[in-house]
């Protein structure tokens, strides 16, 4: 665990950069850790953001496959997204946990 | 002192060369973890493995209920040899596989393949066991990228952090 400080907050991090406190999370803090992953958010970016806090805070299992359905975005979408870590790096900008998930 | 380098897995080869349903599966949610983590992919399908990507075949894999130690029976007793001679168990067994993989949101083959070229991986038929079966591009899944010799895995197998792996 460590603190840094983000979008001029500071914030509780694991390790990986993953927020402990989901209720930490803003838009201007998903920016700054997507820029560290050079990844600009879009708004389309944010509309798969909302949907994987609103499944998450429901305490559902997060994989590719159910955001493939989700009616968002495709999953070929979803790696054009969020190239080298479509789920990986999603949870990490909407500030939930690592996926747990093999798939 | 010696320097520890680090080098990264950057490319894995898959190798297939069975058709029982967890055999597939190892091979395909390797192939998948490994696009979903920025891994590139290439898998090969080869003998009995080609099965997975056979349009007609493909998503009737079964599972072993003969001559497999580790099968139970619901509820943990081991399954009888006997049983699984019996028409319809080894149908009814995989098709339950099947049903609890999907509640893990482990996908049928053909959607697991889709997902794991919409990530960038690569699907590859053995042209050995492609000839022995009988088997032409218009047999196997769309997924599939081509149909290639040992040789041509090889030489796309190269560079550093690559691992070929059989499953």
């Amino acid at each position: 665990m460590a603190q840094k400080t983000l979008a001029g907050k500071t914030v509780e991090v694991t390790d990986e950069g993953y927020l402990v406190n989901r209720k930490d999370w803003t838009k201007e803090i998903a920016i700054e850790i997507a820029k560290e992953e050079g990844i600009e958010l879009t708004e389309k970016h944010f509309e798969v953001i909302e949907y994987l806090r609103k499944e998450s805070a429901a305490g559902a299992q997060l994989s590719i496959r159910k955001v493939g359905k989700s009616g968002i975005v495709d999953i070929k979408g979803l790696y054009q997204l969020f190239p080298g870590g479509p789920l990986k790096y999603s949870s990490k900008f909407a500030g939930i946990s690592k996926p747990a998930s093999c798939v | 002192m010696t320097e520890v380098k680090e080098t990264p897995l950057k490319k894995v080869m898959i190798i297939c060369a069975k058709a029982a349903i967890e055999d597939v599966y190892a091979t395909l949610i390797m192939a998948n973890g490994a696009v979903m983590e920025g891994i590139e992919a290439k898998l090969f399908f080869t003998f009995f493995g080609l099965d997975a990507i056979t349009k007609k075949r493909m998503n009737k894999l079964h599972t072993a209920v003969v001559g497999n130690p580790g099968m139970r029976m619901p509820g943990g007793l081991p399954f009888p040899t006997l049983l699984g001679v019996v028409p319809g168990v080894e149908a009814g067994v995989s098709a339950m596989m099947k049903k609890q993989m999907d509640a893990l949101d482990v996908p049928p083959v053909d959607e697991f393949l889709d997902m794991i070229t919409a990530g960038g991986g690569e699907v590859y038929a053995c042209k050995m066991a492609a000839d022995m079966f009988k088997l032409t591009m218009d047999d196997l899944s769309e997924h599939v990228k081509a149909i290639i010799t040992v040789g041509e895995l090889y030489a796309m197998s190269g560079g550093d952090g690559s691992q070929i792996i059989f499953t």
